[in-house]
């Protein structure tokens, strides 16, 4: 579901392909629901390994991460955020394509670009790429309301699966759209233009070896 | 007081320092991220520093590290001979790390090479690391702390470049980095430099550099215009916030050298994340304490 609050656009799990259909990169948005931390080894798990992941994505939003939590004193297996940053989502681009297409997960939100394979998962399955401003942990972490669920704690505490409910979390910039744009490399290209133009500038004036 | 109680002491204090460094950042970088924030006009420019500003006065309303990747701990330490506690610095900084760790709470970001293993500690063979410059004739202690995250660490490269290459080649060299690694690494970056002759003195040299505050140059002018430069034509990319898009691309570029070897140019970049979190801070041979880098620091 798509919802407009306070000149906000709030996406709400569970989110299908339709939903997805009027956003575009650069875009500013926001989402309410289920939002799983999920990184390198799940990731490796489920695409390499072909274990099931023990709690189901589907319409819902995964976020590469690696959190620090601790437990809720006086309660039993309960634990809260006490800091969520995204994590380097390149790292996860070699299994994106095969991961989005198994657990059908709408919303993939982490840092920094993604390259074809996500692009196209977007594309085929209609799903988006997100960025949370990278370094906000805590702010990421007020923004999730409690965590459900944990599996594969064995993995240790940045790769264990936290189940997060979450309300408003973002702002969350879109970098893959449905369509398949990456604002990534499109950017990387601008840039790449000024920074020729930056080093020959800049070569003008360091001659010092004569 | 006995040589106990003061490494307790100077431990004790280490470990505060450390955990107040993952939770506020240095006074020179607030205000260089405020004078770049202003100068952004495009909404999401804005949004991202409205978002950064907004978490890092909720990490200290909440007592929290401020991003959480609270990074492997690196001590610059620069220790004079007369300093009482300067046999026992580094087993001190270890000890404090594994303190702060706790109490803080930090990430666990060491683990063992070919073994494999997180010690769950933030310490393990060789680190925290720690490198020493011993100082003559003094009884002060004096280290940087520095929290080197695995995103802003990313970008790191050294090489030897051919006389041939000349200064051109360094230049190319740094912007080269700026637009492959460097738009990940959560600009607006620091970018350090070094110039001398081999991989590793060039490498050192560019991590020094990003202990500088903001806003100083390099004594020689030629390299204080080398940094004005770059900054310039880094900027001129205009990475922005988050390598998203922006008027800026950088809060600085330190460049530090030495002599070099006539036949080769050792060159290195290392670059700091907008959560440039480093701190100074001075023990003199009582453990009086100054810092001036975080005026918000008491112990
Ligand atoms: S690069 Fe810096 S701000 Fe970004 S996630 Fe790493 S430590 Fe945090």
């Amino acid at each position: 579901m798509v919802e407009i609050r306070d000149g906000k656009k709030v996406l709400i799990t569970p989110v299908s392909a339709e939903d997805l259909e009027d956003i575009n990169i650069g875009d500013i948005i926001y989402l309410d629901g289920d939002l799983m931390t999920c990184r390198d080894v799940a990731h490796r798990r489920l695409v390499e390994g072909g274990r099931e992941l023990p709690y189901d994505i589907r319409d819902k939003a995964i976020f590469h991460a690696g959190p620090i939590v601790r437990p809720i004193e006086g309660q039993e297996d309960a634990y809260e955020m006490v800091s969520v940053g995204p994590t380097t989502s390149m790292r996860m681009e070699k299994f994106e394509y095969e991961f989005t297409k198994l657990t059908g997960v709408r919303v993939i939100v982490g840092k920094g670009g993604m390259k074809e394979n996500t692009e196209r998962a977007c594309r085929e399955f209609g799903a988006i790429h997100c960025v949370f401003p990278a370094g906000c942990a805590v702010v990421a972490a007020t923004e999730v309301e409690r965590i459900a669920e944990h599996h594969w704690d064995e993995l240790g505490m940045p790769e264990t699966l936290w189940c997060c409910k979450v309300k408003e979390f973002g702002p969350l910039i879109v970098s893959i759209d449905a369509k398949g744009r990456n604002m990534f490399e499109e950017n990387k290209v601008r840039f790449n233009e000024r920074k020729d133009a930056a080093v020959e500038e800049i070569c003008k004036h360091v001659s010092f070896i004569k | 007081m006995y040589q106990q109680e003061m490494v307790t002491k100077m431990t004790d204090i280490m470990a505060s320092f450390v955990g107040h460094i993952g939770k506020k950042l240095p006074d020179d970088v607030i205000a260089k991220l405020d004078e770049l924030a202003k100068k952004e006009t495009s909404p999401l420019a804005k949004t991202l520093y409205e978002t950064m500003t907004r978490n890092q006065n909720l990490a200290v309303a909440l007592d929290r590290p401020s991003c959480q990747d609270t990074g492997v701990l690196q001590f610059w330490v620069k220790c004079g001979t007369g300093f009482p506690l300067i046999d026992e610095v580094e087993a001190l900084l270890k000890e404090a790390v594994v303190k702060a760790t706790f109490e803080t709470p930090l990430r666990h970001n060491s683990v063992e090479t070919f073994d494999e293993v997180n010690t769950k500690r933030n310490v393990g063979k060789g680190t925290p690391t720690v490198f020493w410059d011993i100082v003559p004739h003094s009884d002060q202690c004096e280290i940087y702390a520095y929290m080197a995250g695995g995103g802003c660490t990313l970008p790191g490269k050294a090489m030897v470049l051919m006389p041939g290459a000349g200064y051109e080649g360094v230049t190319q060299f740094v912007l080269d980095q700026m637009t492959s690694y460097g738009l990940n690494a959560c600009p607006p970056l620091l970018v350090g430099v070094g110039v001398a002759t081999s991989v590793e003195t060039a490498a050192l040299l560019s991590k020094k550099a990003l202990m500088r505050p903001l806003g100083s140059h390099n004594p020689n002018a030629r390299a204080a215009e080398m940094e004005r430069l770059l900054e310039d034509g880094i900027n001129a990319i205009g990475l922005g916030p988050q390598g998203m898009g922006g008027s800026a691309s950088v809060m600085g570029v330190h460049i530090e050298n030495t002599a070099r070897h006539p036949s080769a140019i050792g060159v290195a970049v290392n670059v700091g994340c907008w959560s440039h979190r480093r701190g100074h801070i001075v023990f003199d041979r009582d453990l009086n304490v100054t810092c001036d880098t975080h005026s918000t620091f008491r112990r």
